[in-house]
C-alpha cells in the first residue's frame, strides 16, 4: 500500500484554513454539506476556482452532521422524483468521484403501509416512481419479513404491517466521511474554504449583490449563493426579501452500539419514526419536527420519547436497547415541504434552501444544479420548479405526505 | 420540554398544547383588492426572526382555548403569555 494513500486518510488537515481575500467570483454562504457540494460543481463542471465557502461555525458543526443520513429517490412529484433522482446517481458514483470511502451502502428502504389508505398511496407512488425511471417494488407483510426479518408483522400489533414500499438503491452514506471528501475536493479545486466567519450585512446596490460583511472583515462578491439551511431567512432579511421558511427543531437519536441486527433502512409514516443502523452498530432513529419554531439546536424531550416509542412498536426487541445520544439541528420547511433553488429579487444573489428534513439526501444534486444556477444565471431544468416564485404563481410542489413521510 | 403558562389554567407541559405559529397575523380587511405578491405574502409568509417571538398556542388538552405567548425562540425563554384578544405588552 502507497504509504501516502494512508496518510491521506489519517491527514491531520484535509484542506486549507485561509484568511478571507478581499473579493471572490463568487461566495457560498454556509459550508454546510450542500453549500460544499455547490462549490465543489462550481468548480468541477464550471471551472470557477476564485471562489469562497463561508461558514460561521466549522465545517462538519451544523446540520451535516445531525441528521441520520438517509438516501432514496421514492417521491410521488415528478418535480421532486427527478431531482432526487438525479441525487441518487450522483452518489452512486461519489465514493469513487470524491477518491473517498463515504460507505454509501445501498441497503435498501422500506416505507411501510399500516393502513388500506397507506397501502393505495404506497401503491401510487411506486407505480409513479416506475414511471419516472425511479426503482420501486411493493411487498406484501410476509415479503417485508424476508427482507427485513425483525419487523414485527403480527396482526395483533397496533399498527399492522400491511405491507411496504422497497426501493433497493437506497440506503445510508457516512455524513462524516462526506464532509471530509467534499471539503477536501473543494481545496484541491482551489476553493477557500472560511470558517468562523459569520455574515453580518449583504451589501446590495441597485438591486444587486456586490458582496458580505462578515465577522472577519468585508468581501467583494461578484455572486453570493446562499446554502444556508435553518438560517436563511436571517440572511434574506439582510438583502432585503423574505423566504417563505419557519425553522423548526428536527431531533434524533443514537443507540449505543449493537451488532447488526438491522439489514436496511425502515421508514414508516403512520407510526412516526425512521430507523436504521450505522455501520458501526448504533441505531439512528428520527421523526418529525418539534411543532415551534426555533435557532436553538435542541427540542423538547417528548418528541424524543414519541420516536423511541413509535421504534419498539416495529421492533419490539429495542425496548432493551439504551439510548447513547439525541441531538437537535434547525432545519428549514417550507410551506410545501419542497426545496426553493433559483434566483431571488437581487440580481446575482441565489438562494439554496427549504430542504427542511430531508436535504442529507439530495447533497449531490443540490450542489449540482445550485452551481449550475449560480454560474450560469439561470436555473438548471431539475430547479427550475423549484422557484421562489411559485408561491406567487400556485406551481407547489406539495410533498406533505406524498413524499412517503410525514414532515 | 416547554412550561407555557395557559392565560386560562395555570403553568402546564407542553404535550398537552398544540402550536399555532405566528400571532395577530390579522385576515385581510379587503381580500378582493389584494395583488397575487400580497395573498403570497398573506398565506405563505411569516416571521422568521430569532428572538421574541409573539406565537399562537391551543390548550388542547385542557381548556382548547386559543392564547398567544412571548418566547425567545433563540434562547427558548418563555418571556409570558396573554389572552387572545390582548396584546404583546399584555404578556405575564
Amino acid at each position: 500500500m502507497d504509504p501516502n494513500e494512508h496518510a491521506l486518510h489519517n491527514a491531520p488537515f484535509l484542506w486549507r484554513n485561509p484568511e478571507p481575500k478581499s473579493s471572490y467570483d463568487a461566495v457560498i454562504v454556509g459550508g454546510g454539506l450542500h453549500g460544499l457540494s455547490t462549490a465543489y460543481y462550481l468548480a468541477k463542471n464550471h471551472g470557477l476556482t476564485n471562489i469562497a465557502v463561508v461558514e460561521r461555525g466549522w465545517i462538519g458543526n451544523g446540520n451535516a452532521v445531525r441528521n441520520t443520513t438517509i438516501i432514496r429517490s421514492n417521491y410521488l412529484w415528478d418535480e421532486s422524483a427527478a431531482m432526487y433522482e438525479h441525487a441518487l446517481q450522483l452518489w452512486e458514483g461519489w465514493a469513487e468521484e470524491l477518491d473517498y470511502d463515504i460507505l454509501f451502502s445501498q441497503r435498501g428502504v422500506l416505507n411501510l403501509a399500516h393502513n388500506l389508505h397507506d397501502e393505495r398511496e404506497s401503491i401510487r407512488r411506486v407505480n409513479a416512481n416506475r414511471l419516472n425511471g425511479v426503482d420501486a417494488e411493493w411487498l406484501d407483510a410476509d415479503a417485508v419479513k424476508e427482507f427485513c426479518p425483525i419487523v414485527d408483522i403480527s396482526p395483533e400489533a397496533r399498527y399492522p404491517v400491511m405491507g411496504a414500499t422497497l426501493q433497493r438503491r437506497g440506503g445510508i452514506a457516512r455524513h462524516d466521511a462526506v464532509i471530509f471528501a467534499l471539503g477536501r475536493a473543494c481545496d484541491a479545486l482551489g476553493v477557500d474554504i472560511i470558517q468562523g466567519c459569520e455574515v453580518t450585512d449583504i451589501d446590495v446596490v441597485n438591486g444587486r449583490v456586490t458582496g458580505l460583511q462578515t465577522s472577519r472583515g468585508p468581501i467583494a462578491a461578484g455572486k453570493v449563493g446562499l446554502v444556508a439551511a435553518g438560517r436563511t431567512s436571517l440572511l434574506t432579511a439582510m438583502a432585503g426579501f423574505a423566504v417563505p421558511i419557519q425553522s423548526h427543531p428536527l431531533q434524533a437519536l443514537v443507540s449505543e452500539v449493537y451488532e447488526q441486527v438491522l439489514n436496511c433502512v425502515v421508514m414508516s409514516n403512520a407510526v412516526h419514526v425512521y430507523v436504521s443502523q450505522a455501520h458501526k452498530g448504533e441505531l439512528v432513529m428520527g421523526a418529525g419536527i418539534d411543532a415551534f419554531n426555533s435557532y436553538a439546536q435542541r427540542g423538547g424531550l417528548h418528541v424524543i420519547e414519541e420516536q423511541m416509542s413509535a421504534g419498539m412498536q416495529l421492533f419490539p426487541q429495542f425496548s432493551r436497547a439504551r439510548l447513547l445520544r439525541t441531538w437537535g439541528g434547525i432545519v428549514d420547511v417550507c410551506p410545501d415541504a419542497s426545496p426553493i433553488v433559483g434566483l431571488t429579487p437581487v440580481e446575482n444573489l441565489y438562494v439554496n434552501c427549504g430542504w427542511g428534513t430531508g436535504g442529507f439526501k439530495a447533497t449531490p444534486g443540490s450542489g449540482w444544479v445550485m452551481a449550475h444556477t449560480i454560474a450560469t444565471g439561470e436555473p438548471h431544468a431539475l430547479n427550475r420548479p423549484f422557484s421562489l416564485e411559485r408561491f406567487e404563481t400556485g406551481e407547489l410542489i406539495d410533498e406533505h405526505g406524498a413524499a412517503a413521510v410525514a414532515h | 420540554m416547554f412550561q407555557i403558562r395557559c392565560p386560562y389554567c395555570g403553568p402546564r407541559d407542553e404535550p398537552e398544547f398544540k402550536y399555532g405559529g405566528q400571532a395577530h397575523v390579522a385576515y385581510p380587511a379587503d381580500p378582493e383588492q389584494l395583488s397575487d405578491e400580497e395573498w403570497t405574502r398573506f398565506l405563505f409568509v411569516r416571521d422568521n426572526s430569532r428572538g421574541r417571538y409573539a406565537e399562537r398556542w391551543n390548550h388542547a388538552a385542557g381548556c382548547r382555548r386559543w392564547f398567544n405567548v412571548i418566547r425567545d425562540n433563540g434562547t427558548h425563554e418563555m418571556v409570558g403569555s396573554y389572552r387572545s384578544g390582548e396584546q404583546p405588552e399584555d404578556a405575564r
